[in-house]
């Protein structure tokens, strides 16, 4: 696993010159890492499985365990998942550069969100302010 | 449970504006009433509301939170006899809910806020007696998109606008059980009723796939570098979509965006130019009202600069 600030330097690369389908599937294995040094920040083993075809989203999950707040980076996983499908599937449509820029864009947001949480727990309670009732189904 | 009913009558509701609506929001109150008026709906402000226990209360003790939340509910719905309450601010419409959920499904904050409403001296909430509604469900409880679209007198056309909902207006998903239900209804993961209503409004929605991405928002002031980086993504992401405007629907996302766009140039040279406007001011600008009446000239961002360039004021 790389270092986050190596993961951050590549989130940041505004590499235009690649094919959007290798951003994509660069950006979402930066991703995943993102999510597995949070796991293991907090003692766990990053898992290996997919949920829905990918395993950020199972990273996400696991990641939840025990924190609910972590959930605040719900949508945004979804939304890089989303994205890298679209990406995927039709990597030559007129629209693919733009739908990686954004991907681009949510990843750098799940980094963000991730390493602030590392350092301030509490990031992401106050939409998680059910925080008792979530711990319960989470 | 409280459900969505096609036989209410949303066109009068009580009217929860909130603390913040009373501060760094004011444009969001002004802006509501304003449409409210343009729009022929009743708001009944509630008499003598309280704090709904923001995001502090919850650290003292949660159930406190759930029972101030009940008070305001208690009023609007024993004292004043309305089944609709209405709250533009997402934490407010946020706490309600929770309430609502967690006196139907914990019985400790059950017995919690019944002692403490005894005690207080006022009638315990009766879950189920009130359905707590955001303004972005009053417009299209009341109006519709088509409802909008013909009341349409200033069309914002040309003006590109992302949708930012913020983090508490869907989650967690359980405490809005009326989400989720299929076409018609609010989505959770994907939200679009605000989309709705300005695209009626005639602006052009674009693609914005962090709308409810995290702001750091409760993070403002003591992790403030922390709250600049990401409202300066979410800015960045908007410019990325081509948007002129972060439409909001709520007091702290729209203080926090606005405060951290001057903090990102001041303190880090970073120039994003979105300008934030309260979906209410977009949605009167578009209903003829002028951008003084809507509050336009208290935000921080750019906005009246844009609205009059762009011939909306």
């Amino acid at each position: 696993m790389r270092a986050l600030s190596e993961v951050e330097a590549l989130l940041a690369l505004d590499d235009g010159a690649a094919a959007p389908r290798a951003r994509a599937a660069s950006l979402l294995a930066l991703c995943e890492e993102v999510l597995a040094h949070w796991v293991s920040a907090r003692g766990g083993v990053p898992t290996d499985a997919r949920r829905e075809g990918f395993r950020l989203l199972a990273l996400h999950r696991q990641g939840c365990r025990g924190e609910p707040s972590f959930n605040a980076c719900r949508e945004t996983c979804r939304e890089i998942a989303y994205h890298y499908n679209l990406v995927s599937a039709e990597p030559d449509h007129p629209q693919a550069v733009r739908q990686v820029r954004m991907m681009g864009m949510l990843a750098m947001h799940l980094y963000l969100f991730v390493t602030g949480k590392l350092e301030v727990a509490a990031l992401g309670d106050f939409c998680c302010s059910s925080r008792p009732l979530r711990a319960q189904t989470c | 449970m409280t459900t969505v009913s096609p036989q209410k009558d949303y066109r009068e509701v009580a009217y929860y504006p909130g603390c913040a609506l009373e501060g760094t929001g004011h444009a969001y109150d002004r802006s509501t009433r304003a449409v409210a008026e343009a729009l022929g709906l009743r708001l009944v402000d509630v008499r003598n509301w309280n704090c709904c226990g923001a995001m502090e209360v919850k650290n003292v003790d949660p159930k406190l939170q759930t029972y101030l939340s009940s008070r305001v509910m208690s009023i609007a719905s024993e004292e004043m006899g309305h089944d609709v309450v209405m709250a533009p601010c997402n934490g407010c419409y946020h706490n309600l809910k929770k309430a609502e959920h967690d006196i139907a499904n914990d019985a400790g904050s059950a017995e919690v806020v019944a002692e403490l409403s005894r005690k207080a001296g006022h009638a315990t909430y009766q879950v189920g007696k009130l359905e707590t509604i955001h303004a972005l469900d009053w417009i299209k409880r009341t109006l519709g998109d088509e409802g909008v679209r013909s009341r349409v007198k200033r069309p914002l056309t040309g003006l590109k606008v992302a949708n930012y909902y913020g983090c508490m207006y869907t989650r967690p998903r359980h405490i809005f059980p009326e989400k989720d239900k299929g076409p018609g209804s609010e989505s959770t993961a994907r939200p679009h009723f605000m989309d709705d209503i300005l695209a009626a409004a005639g602006a052009e929605i674009v693609d914005y796939p962090l709308k409810t991405a995290c702001c750091g928002g409760a993070h403002t002031l003591s992790d403030s570098d922390l709250s600049t980086k990401l409202v300066v993504n979410l800015l960045r992401a908007a410019e990325a979509c081509g948007a002129d405007v972060i439409a909001t629907e709520c007091p702290t996302c729209h203080s926090g965006l606005e405060m951290h766009q001057v903090r990102a140039e001041t303190r880090f040279g970073i120039t994003t130019r979105p300008a934030m406007l309260y979906f209410t001011q977009l949605l009167g600008l578009a209903l003829g009202i002028g951008p003084k009446a809507l509050g336009i000239h208290e935000n921080v961002s750019s906005a009246l600069e844009l609205v009059r360039e762009r011939g909306l004021a």
